[in-house]
């Protein structure tokens, strides 16, 4: 199958990668020859796969994940793995163990996460696209925070098999590119069914980009332009939708309300799947070793103590509690009907709108270290996690700037309707260059 | 105190018999193969696998809810129980927790007392994933290190739990041997394979504390347990001391239970739904399922079809393969083959294969049948039935090739002997030179002659005599005489005595 | 509100493993983190969830197992096999 070869060699002075293939083999195809980085949360067979986590050095996965499989299939060369937030649990790409990756816009900010890595190697123009994934914001954020384009799909139409879970019931492995073109092009490649994934469903994007979006009706959610947004950030928001709407798209007023516990319901839910998902590393099939010396108990809680970094711990501890016998219906169990409720929100402002609009994160990218308490952290996300608890579509493209830092348009859509959050953005694209 | 006040419920979880494991691809197959080949990344849970469910054994659980009475429930789920344990892949199994496949159904057994049969109310049954398996290295005391193999991990469990409605440890095992017969009719279990069975138990006399005893690893051990517990918790009160709420592991070996350790006791699995994994929807699946003949109605038609008696039909459909080889056996045959071939089979067939630690299949029904019909035609008596039938058992054991029924009786000289003298014939007669003397009348004159005590015993009218001799002649015979003929023949010997 | 001891639990039922010096920011973190989830608290609605994919399941197929060279390259110990883990009596 591999019929070609591609030379990689890129000048990372970002630690965007934890792997880089340098010689990356490929065949003819879709993609032949284009240098695709892939996130290390994403099964590739032969290539080290960490979640950037000191848990999973070493570990050599002998599977390729769906999504790779079908990058191979189209000729694409996988160019190495990149930096994230340890398991995905982060806004900054701070949270790696291997380093923080720095914004190619500014080398002092952070580049947004958790797909900070697959973000910063294309904004810095070594990769032209990239895989990541997106469990509260993870592609949009990033994508937002170094001026590229980012799409978190429908949930179930991007096969997750492979895909190392933090939170199953949120996470989408998405496109990250230049351009909205691209972006749409590597979604092509990897959405369709997959029946290894039980929650894939058989919708295939086949979609190539149309800017015509005459007639159709924007969303404005009040929540996303109030208290806590950067007005600086709004301000770019709003311009950008009225450039939308002088391409013949109307702009609404609308509000969702259960965004008032939309956060807190995402992060009882993450931790909460997270605290089961990372309790199987025990240094026992793969990872650094547990001491067979030990006793079980004595010998997990080590290596999890030694390899897990503090976000990680303290969410799985989050989580934990949140599932514990007495407190299960306060939390995890009000956090379904939560997010039920935000998914009604979704249904109800989607029955009079074609897509929702508005900024992708309240603020700019952050300062390196700026960020140091987890609440303020998780803050941050308010604007993204609505989409992944309504399991709808979203996408991230360049708006413009302030402080001379990308700001990002994000556009929801409706379930499976991926391809109208491409138009709106690409549309967008094509006046603003 | 009685039985009457021991309250027993069972949680049993058997293997189903699926070709491949409950939510990947690999082979159940794996009881000969080494460790860890049998094994995915799904079922070794490599991170980044996905679980997608195995129809078969949802369709498996089902057959068994129906057969079980059960209603299956109109939305299933699967859950994960997290645990830590190194044989389990995930650190969490998939199973159901509030939302089982089937709820409400019930088992007939025998009552203890009296006679007639009672209800063991089932409260739910659901199907989850099996872990693997840990080899303890070291010794009992200490542990060096744990082996794992993860070739068990991801077979298809049904875990069938009933109400506290058993009296006594001997109704757990009539519950669990009527369940083993149900599961095997409907063609989802193999009670042969190694493992495939486990209990929970829970135990307690009537106004204490309940005891769970985990880990009952085969069908003698639930009774042993539960009879120790039974034992163990009224010797407690009987002390005026008072049974603790507590889990307890059985250890096999040595037939008693003992507390598991304080991080066992305190479980808080901190279930939820595993979002990996859909729903279950398959009620209208229900009416689609034609159950087979169920062990109650298979023992009905035995003593109706073959007038097997209440006791022969019941232990012949108590297990598939047996009731399977009695109609095999006696399928084409006549009418007098049926009782005969209960008889043996139930009486003396399956007591010499435990004896030799074998299963029926390794009999087969066309030579076993040939054995039966020697006997019917009164070609060997049942002693030397019996010992040709040790010998096809030993020869299939020890893998020698195959003789013939008749063959064996010819080899061991055990062919009935006919005396074929119809008239009365003078003791001591002289054997003409060249003539091979007929073996019994041999015996019997050697056994008058030795036994001149006996002989005069009987003529003294003690009638055990008349038993002693014939224990000899029969003795010398090596069984082969036919008891009714020899004594017609002793009588006319010793009459010929007195003559 | 909970406690230092509180959150050892916490660690314990998780089998995180919790430095002493983490304790106290730990504690804090939490009581923050709690305080935030408390407007769930003031949640309405139904927990029923509309599910537009059931029954999805696979034939009773066998596929290829991994070779047994590797299951076991990324295990740290193996013997015979097996793979070594801690002993658990």
């Amino acid at each position: 199958m591999a019929a070609h070869e591609t030379v990689f060699n890129p000048d990372d002075r970002y630690n965007a990668f934890l792997t880089v293939c340098r010689k990356a083999p490929h065949s003819d195809g879709k993609l032949a020859g284009i240098a695709v980085a892939v996130k290390d949360n994403i099964s590739t067979q032969g290539i080290e796969t960490t979640c950037a986590s000191k848990i999973l050095k070493g570990y050599i996965p002998p599977y390729d994940a769906h999504v790779v499989d079908l990058l191979k299939q189209s000729g694409a060369a996988i160019a190495g793995k990149t930096n994230m937030d340890e398991f995905g649990m982060g806004t900054t790409t701070e949270n790696s163990a291997f380093g923080p990756t720095l914004n190619p816009c500014d080398t002092t900010r952070v580049p947004g996460g958790s797909s900070g890595g697959s973000a910063a190697a294309i904004a810095a123009g070594m990769v032209r696209m990239a895989l990541g994934t997106d469990t509260g914001g993870s592609i949009r954020c990033p994508a937002a925070f170094c001026g590229i384009v980012g799409l978190k799909p429908t949930y179930g139409r991007v096969s997750r098999y492979g895909l190392i879970a933090y939170a199953n019931s949120l996470e989408q492995i998405g496109p990250m590119a230049g351009t909205v073109s691209d972006v749409s092009l590597l979604m092509q490649v990897i959405a369709g069914y997959d029946r290894r994934d039980s929650t894939s469903y058989n919708k295939p994007y086949t979609h190539t980009p149309n800017p015509d979006i005459k007639g159709l009706t924007i969303g404005i959610p009040q929540e996303y332009f109030g208290a806590g947004v950067d007005p600086r950030v709004a301000e770019v928001t709003k311009r950008a939708i009225f450039r939308l709407e002088e391409l013949g798209a109307t702009a609404l007023p609308c509000s969702i309300p259960s965004m008032e516990y939309a956060l807190a319901a995402y992060y009882v839910t993450c931790t909460s799947e997270a605290s089961s998902n990372l309790a199987r590393f025990d240094g026992v099939r793969y990872g650094p070793a547990a001491d067979t010396k030990k006793s079980w108990h004595d010998a997990y809680r080590e290596v999890r103590r030694a390899g897990f970094g503090a976000e990680v711990r303290r969410r799985i501890m989050l989580g934990t509690f949140a599932l514990s016998s007495g407190y299960y219906g306060k939390y995890y169990a009000k956090a379904q009907i939560a997010r039920e409720n935000v998914k009604k929100d979704f249904a109800r402002i989607f029955s009079e709108v074609d897509v929702i609009a508005g900024p992708t994160m309240p603020t700019i990218a952050f300062k390196l270290g700026e960020k140091s308490d987890p609440l303020s952290m998780y803050l941050a996300d308010i604007l993204t996690v609505p989409v992944n608890l309504a399991n709808i579509p979203a996408i991230s493209v360049p708006c413009g700037k302030v402080d001379g830092m990308p700001v990002g348009l994000q556009i929801m859509g409706k379930p499976f309707e991926d391809e109208r959050v491409v138009d709106v953005a690409f549309a967008y694209e094509q006046v603003a260059a | 105190m009685t039985d009457a006040q021991v309250i027993v419920g069972l949680e049993v979880h058997c293997q189903l018999d699926t070709q491949s494991k409950l939510f990947c691809g690999c082979s159940t197959d794996y009881r000969s193969d080494g460790p860890n080949t049998h094994v995915c990344p799904v079922c070794l849970g490599l991170p980044g696998s996905m679980p997608v469910l195995n129809k078969k054994a949802i369709e498996y659980a089902m057959r068994v809810a129906k057969a079980l009475n059960c209603s299956v429930t109109d939305e299933a789920e699967f859950s994960r129980k997290n645990y830590f344990y190194p044989d389990l892949d995930k650190a969490y199994q998939i199973t159901q927790y509030d939302k089982p496949l089937a709820k409400g159904g019930y088992v007939e057994i025998e009552a203890d007392e009296g006679s007639g049969g009672k209800c063991v109310q089932i409260t739910r049954i659901h199907v989850e994933e099996d872990p693997g398996r840990l080899v303890h290295m070291g010794n009992a005391e200490r542990g060096r290190y744990s082996l794992v193999d993860y070739n068990r991990a991801g077979i298809p469990l049904i875990e069938i739990v009933s109400e506290p409605d058993m009296r006594s440890p001997k109704e757990a095992r009539k519950f669990l041997n009527k369940l083993r017969a149900t599961l095997e009719y409907l063609g989802v279990f193999d009670s042969e394979k190694e493992g495939s069975l486990r209990v929970d138990a829970n135990i307690s006399i009537a106004g204490s504390e309940r005891v769970e005893v985990k880990n009952i690893s085969s069908y003698k051990g639930v009774e042993k347990a539960l009879t120790f517990e039974v034992t163990r918790q009224k010797n407690l009160l009987r002390r005026g001391r008072t049974v603790k709420r507590e889990t307890r592991h059985f250890l096999e070996a040595r037939g008693i239970t003992q507390s598991a350790r304080s991080k066992e006791q305190e479980h808080d699995y901190r279930y939820f739904p595993e979002p990996d994994l859909r729903p279950v929807n398959v009620q209208s699946w229900v009416a689609g399922i034609v159950l087979p003949e169920l062990p109650d109605a298979r023992r009905e038609r035995f003593m109706a079809q073959y007038g097997c008696s209440a006791n022969h039909a019941r232990t012949l459909t108590g297990e598939l393969r047996l009731a399977n080889f009695y109609e095999h056996v006696v399928a084409s045959g006549q009418k007098g083959l049926f009782t005969l071939a209960a008889t043996w089979i139930a009486d003396t067939l399956i007591g010499e294969l435990n004896y030799r630690n074998m299963t029926i299949d390794t009999v087969q029904a066309a030579p076993f049948k040939k054995l039966l019909e020697h006997i019917q035609g009164d070609e060997c008596t049942d002693k030397s039935g019996v010992e040709v039938l040790r010998v096809m058992l030993d020869t299939i054991k020890q893998g020698l090739p195959y003789e013939t029924p008749l063959a064996i009786l010819d080899r061991l000289n055990l062919r009935k002997v006919s005396v074929n003298i119809t008239r009365p014939f003078a003791y001591g007669i002289t054997l003409k030179s060249g003539v091979e003397p007929n073996p019994i009348m041999k015996a019997l004159s050697e056994v008058l002659t030795e036994q001149p005590r006996a002989v005069e015993d009987f003529r003294k009218g003690k009638k055990e005599a008349f038993n002693f001799l014939i224990g000899h002649v029969m003795k010398k015979t090596r069984g082969r005489a036919d008891p009714k003929e020899l004594n017609r023949l002793l009588v006319e010997a010793l009459k010929n005595r007195e003559a | 509100m909970v406690t230092e001891n509180d959150v050892r639990d916490i660690a314990e039922l998780a089998d995180i493993g919790i430095n002493t010096e983490e304790l106290g920011p730990f504690t804090d973190q939490f009581n923050a983190i709690l305080d935030y989830f408390d407007v769930l608290d003031r949640v309405q609605g139904e927990g029923s969830v509309i599910r537009d994919l059931s029954n999805v399941m696979r034939e009773d197929v066998i596929e290829l197992s991994l070779p047994q060279e590797e299951v076991l390259k990324n295990a740290a110990f193996q013997e015979d096999g097996f793979i070594r883990a801690p002993r658990v009596m």
